[in-house]
């Protein structure tokens, strides 16, 4: 079992919802935002690396992509920034493919080993098309999240889970990363969905936007994973707010 | 029928292609090929297709010999006439075959993507006939020096939406383009313009496209009496080639696509991932993929079909580039000889052709002219002058 789902594990068994922010790396002042989400209650955490045609993403963290491109963001200065981290939860990559295919399969495994990362999510990256990096991630002891979205039909849902490392990331609405005003009925239905065929945890994301939606997906799903709300307190309102938020919305699943 | 192989079950030529898409789409993209399938297997839906061709699009397109400039540069130079077609361009062939088959799908609403426009005047045409509701994604540079194609667009019914992302060229209007329809795929087709996105687009379009090379074959005998000693095409995602490539791959005629200096893919590219697909690509060492810069909106791409690549990585097909000024000469060359105003994207064979004659004396070149260049008349007045005594 990964180190990313045994810890993972031991919070649904202390009988609490799971909390994973997302925060692209090398955004500014991205470091002390991760920091931020650690002390105020997250998990694990995701960290994006940017990449020039992020087509899995809405307006804001597209706007976190092109800045953190813009001041210089590489795959070596977040991971050398990652690695002194040290903030005592799991720390997940999310890239697209074609970072990980540019960087060679093996390499960029032990690369993330090598910083600390416990996980990788490759949204570009479909079942069909994952045997080599996930073949490699297993070696390096990287577990691979895969994605589970509404589309999938009933079959489909077992394969996926089996791959998956770590826990399932399940698709919350047909769309793109972005805050929603209310939360999609198709959440908790892929959540119920998932749930099902496996016993790995089970993370609502993509279109989870406040505390409150928080709170309704954790009604079936084991936890929820927070993107574009997140970011845009981060590259609006600055770190502290990212704090703010992440102990606002640790209340309100832990209710 | 071509002679080109199909790409195996996993959609791959070779070891390009494949469908590198969000997991939402996946689902999607197998219903497509099942759909493809059946369509292309069934008899009624080929005719009415044909009938389509042929009564709406004006097919087949002719061959013109260009005897001045043929003279003028040694050789024996042919045009297949896709500039002819309704809508003035190759896109409609596989626009119509899209079409139809949305609309077996039971699908209502019509997606896609542009760069010069042609793609979605086309679409947006097929819409209109056949009653889709049609969304149009094209880059805020291009909506700019296309202007002419937006408005024609919009008078067919569709919306039209400026990318603004990214370098607001072909590759961010594509992002914009997935990201609805990973928003709509329920009830929404995604008509992808070119022999580029993920399995089954690029098997699918290359065999709506096929149609160029199989009448060229057939043309070509019986104008000459033989197979050309050349086949030659423009190359932004490739379609326009990979349909007249089909009709001689299994000959000995070389087979030769024309890349803008700023936009090639197979010229300077490695091997990489974007848009569902594993091709060759323009991109940095970290994976970036770079942005590309051409004159022609339809060739401003950085990537490249996968079955381009795979020919060109087993030496079946080569790939040249032409630079913006050559491609400002060759827009010229072929309208003062032969009074035919091409596309800009056509412009860069032309190019081609007249660097490479001395090489080619007394062959014959069979070039696809895919499209007219009234789009580019406006840009062209801009960078020539109205009076045409720049230099
Ligand atoms: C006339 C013409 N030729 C060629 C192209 C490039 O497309 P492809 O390489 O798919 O033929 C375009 C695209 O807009 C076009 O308008």
């Amino acid at each position: 079992m990964s180190n990313l789902e045994s810890h993972l594990r031991t919070v649904r068994r202390g009988g609490r919802k799971i909390l994973i922010p997302y925060i692209t790396g090398y955004a500014a002042r991205w470091e002390e935002a991760v920091r931020a989400a650690a002390a105020h209650g997250a998990d694990a955490i995701e960290i994006g690396i940017p990449f020039s045609d992020p087509v899995m993403d809405g307006p804001v963290i597209q706007r976190a992509s092109r800045e953190a491109l813009n001041r210089g963001a590489t795959l070596h200065k977040i991971l050398d920034g990652v690695r002194l981290l040290d903030v005592g939860v799991p720390l997940v990559v999310m890239c697209y493919y074609n970072t990980v295919y540019r960087c060679g399969h093996e390499r960029f495994s032990r690369m993330l080993a090598a910083a600390g990362v416990s996980g990788a999510i490759v949204p570009d990256l479909p079942l069909e098309e994952s045997t080599e990096w996930c073949a490699a991630a297993d070696a390096a002891n990287v577990a691979t999240v895969m994605l589970a979205a509404p589309t999938a039909p009933d079959d489909r849902l077992p394969k996926i889970a089996e791959r998956s490392r770590g826990f399932v990331y399940a698709v919350g609405l047909l769309g793109v990363t972005g805050e929603r005003e209310t939360l999609s009925s198709s959440a908790t239905t892929i959540a119920r969905r998932v749930k099902q065929v496996t016993d790995l945890p089970v993370l609502v994301g993509v279109g989870i936007s406040d505390a409150k939606q928080a709170q309704e997906a954790c009604v079936e799903a084991d936890g929820v994973i927070q993107g574009a709300s997140v970011m845009r307190r981060l590259l609006d309102e600055g770190v502290d707010s990212v704090g703010e938020y992440v102990a606002q919305v640790r209340r309100a699943i832990d209710e | 029928m071509t002679a080109l192989a199909d790409p195996n079950a996993e959609g791959r030529f070779g070891e390009f292609g494949g469908r590198f898409v969000p997991e939402t789409l996946v689902p999607a993209c197998q219903e497509l090929e099942r759909a493809f399938h059946e369509a292309w297997n069934d008899a009624e839906f080929r005719a009415e297709l044909s009938r389509l061709q042929r009564e709406y699009a004006g097919r087949p397109s002719i061959l013109t010999e260009c005897h001045n400039l043929g003279r003028r540069l040694g050789i024996r130079l042919i045009l297949k006439r896709e500039d002819l077609n309704h809508t003035g361009s190759h896109k409609i062939n596989n626009v119509l075959g899209q079409a139809l088959l949305a609309k077996r799908m039971g699908k209502k609403r019509f997606i896609a993507e542009t760069g010069a426009g042609q793609h979605g005047v086309a679409s947006a045409t097929a819409a209109a006939l056949l009653g889709l509701d049609c969304k149009v994604y094209m880059g805020a540079v291009d909506v700019e020096r296309q202007a002419l194609n937006v408005f024609r667009m919009r008078l067919l019914g569709a919306e039209v939406e400026a990318a603004q992302s990214g370098s607001r060229t072909l590759k961010d209007a594509v992002n914009e383009a997935m990201r609805d329809w990973v928003a709509s795929v329920e009830h929404s087709y995604y008509c992808i313009g070119s022999v580029m996105g993920p399995h089954p687009y690029p098997f699918m379009v290359r065999q709506f496209q096929s149609i160029i090379g199989d009448e060229a074959r057939v043309q070509m005998r019986e104008l000459t009496g033989r197979d050309p000693d050349v086949v030659t095409a423009c190359v932004g995602g490739g379609s326009n080639a990979m349909g007249i490539f089909s009709g001689f791959v299994d000959t000995p005629a070389r087979l030769v696509g024309v890349e803008p200096a700023g936009g090639a893919a197979v010229g300077r590219g490695v091997p990489g991932v974007v848009h569902g697909m594993k091709s060759f690509l323009m991109q940095d060492e970290e994976g970036q993929v770079q942005e590309a810069h051409s004159i022609s909106a339809g060739l401003d791409y950085p990537g490249v079909g996968p079955e381009h690549s795979y020919l060109a990585s087993i030496g079946r097909a080569e790939y040249p580039s032409v630079t913006d000024a050559e491609v400002i000469e060759g827009f010229q060359l072929m309208s003062r000889t032969e009074g035919i105003i091409p596309a800009l994207e056509c412009a860069h064979v032309v190019a081609w052709i007249a660097r490479e004659a001395p090489n080619m004396q007394g062959a014959t070149v069979l070039m696809n002219l895919s499209g007219r260049g009234d789009k580019d008349v406006a840009q062209m007045m801009q960078i020539l002058g109205p009076s045409m005594d720049v230099a």
